[in-house]
């Protein structure tokens, strides 16, 4: 996938991305929320993630209907309710939208370049080299299984419980075996060798890069003045819902 | 029977055909070798044989019955297949109770899973494994006992996804026997491989797949003898037929793919040649 | 001096009844291109731990005996120390890729060891030129075929720049023209770069063509040691190694009473001596 999104370094998104983490928590009002939220909408169009975007908020959508029930029920005003329940999309939309424009590789690169200690970085990154391995091994242990006469969905609760331990044990299993492995061919590579490790692939701040950082800090700007000395309009709702409690 | 209608998959989320229109029957008892490259389709078409994967398009009958209508628990019943690594099956604490585990799936009586289980042992040299636990056996041992896992149910048809990968040559051998005997029973044996030389030793029907389509049918002297399938399927011809194949000139027969035929064709030209000479002297 | 010498190697596992390889004495000559070979539980993969030093850093047990490899005494040395001197290419392709490209997967061995950024670019360029998989460079491990995935885990070695390198059973999971093609990427090596090559293989008809020594282990010992055409006769057939079927022709023939007079391990050999045999 490419888009100048793509494109940009992951520590300038990093940065961004925590931009719009600060300034959202720093309102409750609903037109603040909104204005944040919908500045994240041209950056998902530039990142041509659009469909991608609309499956990870409707991921977040049980959970978001209860943040609105619970401060509804237990809070102050209908207009709060909202507010919360925007705050959480807005943050949940921030990061999917880091991650979905983000490599695991790109992301490992900036870990390490941030000096965070090598093993750290890989673990990081053979973890995600190994998630789409593991699920074909999963699948496959599923097949084969199932294969044997187990079926899944038959049975009380407990017998369906147990009946994954046919599946969880070859998995581990499997895991362990491939860990084992990948050991090996890593000492062979002479992993740990040396203290001081070498990268042929550097991340280099581009001027694209800059910028977002500088927009950033900019947006941080603004809302902090618009924080201290604008009053925002509130949202008056004249629906009256009758109160549970 | 096992018939395979006009058959077209596609993973969900793909548009690419991993099936293209394949039609494939196979009577009760044959010995079939599916062959062909990685990424042929050839583990896609036998998984929809016990209902594993549905195809898109198309149909699949075993004996009459087409899987859609019954459970891949119902279908395995009469279509044993074994995946290729064992290390995705084993799990059980001894390997009496991982040989118990489909017969108690498939609620067999206890005694029953007694008699069978010891059976199995017996007849796949396993029985002094039988209290040990399957993971401190050697490769070799843990793949018996997955072929033991699928035997001891006595489905009508096995299938052996990649069974030669690993094995050494007496492993091998003796995996050709057993598959020699499994069909005297007359069970149907289904192998999906691109071991050739192991298919040349066994002479059974082989059908190519290429690219999600079957390429070839027939017996194995006729396919793998025929350079151009077998470049297609990513293979290569038996070294013997090879062999025989520079020696046209002497009109060597263009079905030998293993050293007892090329002997039996070649003793009586040595004797002629021997004779030849003898005469000239 | 020998590229491999091993002196009375021997080694059990912690807690085994009998070790794994009994008193191997073994001199391999810079340059050769040896093929390790023997039936299942012969001592073949722990003989290639102890050269890759595995035994006895990452496997422990009870290890006698002396390895110099590349003139330099294993013992003492870790794996990492011995990977500049020995590149070991395991038969799993994918579980040796670690990154997600290939390039840097390649690469990945020189970073471990420190080497500067430049030099570390040129080897890679080099080592991925030489296994034909440069257009390969940007693509993850998962997208690559099995042979790819071999090639690049060569590549990878090949850029630390052994002296010698040693691959267990790399053909196992390929399909046989990938096993030509792969087998034929180790010969050019050993062909161009004076590359020692230590193959542990069981398909015999593949790989035979390219060596000149062929050693086989059964039991944890050395027992079958010369050329192929030396090697591959009764004792070995007994022993139960896989001979390339052109060379159990022969032995057919030859048992039947028919004059052979060479042990054909190839094509090419087998169809010159019938037809020697044929013309008379």
């Amino acid at each position: 996938m490419d888009s100048p999104i793509h494109r940009l370094d992951p520590r300038a998104k990093f940065i961004l991305t925590l931009g719009f983490f600060t300034t959202t928590l720093m309102f409750t009002n609903i037109f603040a929320l909104l204005t944040i939220f919908l500045m994240q909408t041209p950056l998902v169009i530039l990142a041509k993630t659009w469909s991608r975007w609309i499956r990870s908020m409707r991921g977040g959508l049980l959970m978001g209907i209860f943040i609105f029930a619970m401060n509804y029920i237990f809070g102050t005003s209908l207009a709060l309710a909202i507010a919360f329940t925007l705050r959480f999309f807005t943050i949940m939309s921030a990061f999917s939208l880091f991650f979905m424009t983000t490599s695991a590789d790109d992301l490992g690169l900036a870990l390490e370049q941030a000096h965070i200690p090598y093993v750290i970085s890989f673990t990081f990154t053979t973890a995600v080299r190994l998630v789409p391995t593991m699920a074909v091994d999963a699948q496959t242990v599923v097949d084969a299984q199932r294969s044997r006469g187990l079926e899944l969905d038959k049975g009380n609760f407990m017998k369906r419980v147990r009946n994954y331990i046919p599946i969880l044990i070859p998995l581990i299993i499997s895991a362990i075996r491939r860990s084992v492995e990948l050991a090996e061919a890593l000492e062979a590579r002479a992993f740990g060798a040396s203290k001081h490790r070498t990268t042929i692939v550097t991340l280099r701040m581009k001027p694209a890069d800059h910028l977002v950082t500088i927009f950033t800090f900019l947006g941080l700007f603004v809302a902090t003045y618009v924080y201290f000395y604008v009053t925002l309009p509130s949202l008056v709702i004249p629906i009256q819902i009758p109160r549970l409690f | 029977m096992i018939s395979i209608e006009d058959v077209s998959f596609h993973y969900p989320g793909t548009t690419q055909d991993v099936l293209d229109n394949v039609t494939l029957s196979i009577n009760d008892g044959e010995f079939v070798a599916i062959m062909g490259e990685n990424g042929a389709g050839k583990t896609t078409l036998v998984k929809m044989l016990n209902g594993l994967l549905m195809p898109a398009k198309g149909r699949v009958l075993i004996d009459s019955s087409a899987t859609g209508n019954k459970s891949v628990a119902q279908l395995s019943r009469d279509v044993g297949l074994i995946f290729q690594n064992p290390d995705h099956q084993l799990f059980a604490e001894t390997v009496s109770e991982e040989l118990s585990f489909s017969l108690r799936n498939f609620g067999f009586p206890e005694d029953v899973i007694q008699r069978r289980v010891t059976s199995i042992l017996e007849s796949l040299d396993l029985r002094k494994y039988s209290n040990t636990s399957p993971f401190i056996l050697s490769g070799g041992e843990r793949k018996r006992v997955a072929l033991a896992a699928t035997l001891v149910w006595n489905p009508k048809h096995i299938i052996m996804d990649e069974p030669t990968i690993g094995q050494d040559y007496l492993q091998k051998d003796r995996l050709r026997n057993f598959i020699v005997q499994l069909i005297s029973q007359g069970k149907t044996i289904i192998i999906v491989t691109h071991d050739v030389e192991f298919v040349a030793e066994c002479n059974p029907r082989v059908v190519l797949l290429s690219k999600g389509r079957i390429l070839a049918d027939g017996p194995a002297t006729r396919i793998l003898t025929r350079s151009d399938l077998v470049t297609k399927a990513s293979l290569v011809r038996p070294q013997i037929t090879e062999l025989m194949q520079r020696l046209n000139e002497k009109g060597a027969p263009a079905d030998i793919v293993e050293p007892y035929a090329a002997r039996d064709f070649l003793t009586p030209k040595l004797h002629a040649a021997a004779d030849a000479q003898t005469s000239t002297r | 001096m020998p590229a491999i010498l091993a002196h009375n190697l021997t080694f059990s596992y912690v807690g085994a009844p009998k070790p794994s390889i009994q008193n191997i004495n073994l001199s391999i000559e810079q340059g050769s291109f040896v093929i390790l070979t023997g039936p299942s539980g012969c001592g073949k993969t722990t003989f290639c731990r102890c050269l890759n030093g595995l035994i006895p850093n990452f496997y422990s047990g009870n290890l006698e005996g002396e390895l110099i490899i590349d003139d330099v005494n294993a013992s003492g040395k870790s794996t990492a120390e011995l990977a500049s001197h020995l590149g070991f290419v395991f038969q799993n392709p994918e579980n040796q890729l670690f990154s997600l490209s290939v390039e840097r997967d390649v690469a990945f061995g020189l970073e471990n060891l420190g080497v500067k950024r430049e030099e570390a670019i040129d080897r890679v360029r080099w080592a991925m030129d030489v296994t034909g998989i440069t257009d390969l460079r940007e693509k993850a491990p998962y997208e690559l075929s099995g042979g790819q995935q071999q090639r690049a885990a060569i590549a990878g070695v090949l850029a630390m720049k052994p002296r010698i390198m040693v691959l267990d059973e790399p053909t196992s999971f390929l399909d046989p023209r990938s096993a030509e093609e792969i087998v034929g990427v180790i010969a050019k090596l050993n062909h161009e770069m004076q590359l020692t090559i230590l193959l542990v293989e069981h398909r015999l008809d593949i790989v035979s063509r390219y060596a000149n020594r062929v050693i086989v282990m059964d039991k944890g010992r050395v027992i079958l040691d010369g050329t192929p055409a030396q090697v591959y006769d009764d004792e070995a057939r007994l022993i139960g190694i896989g001979l390339p079927k052109v060379t159990t022709l022969f032995h057919l023939l030859r048992r039947d009473g028919f004059p052979v007079k060479t042990n054909p391990i190839t094509v090419e050999q087998a169809s010159n001596e019938l037809r020697r045999m044929l013309n008379r």
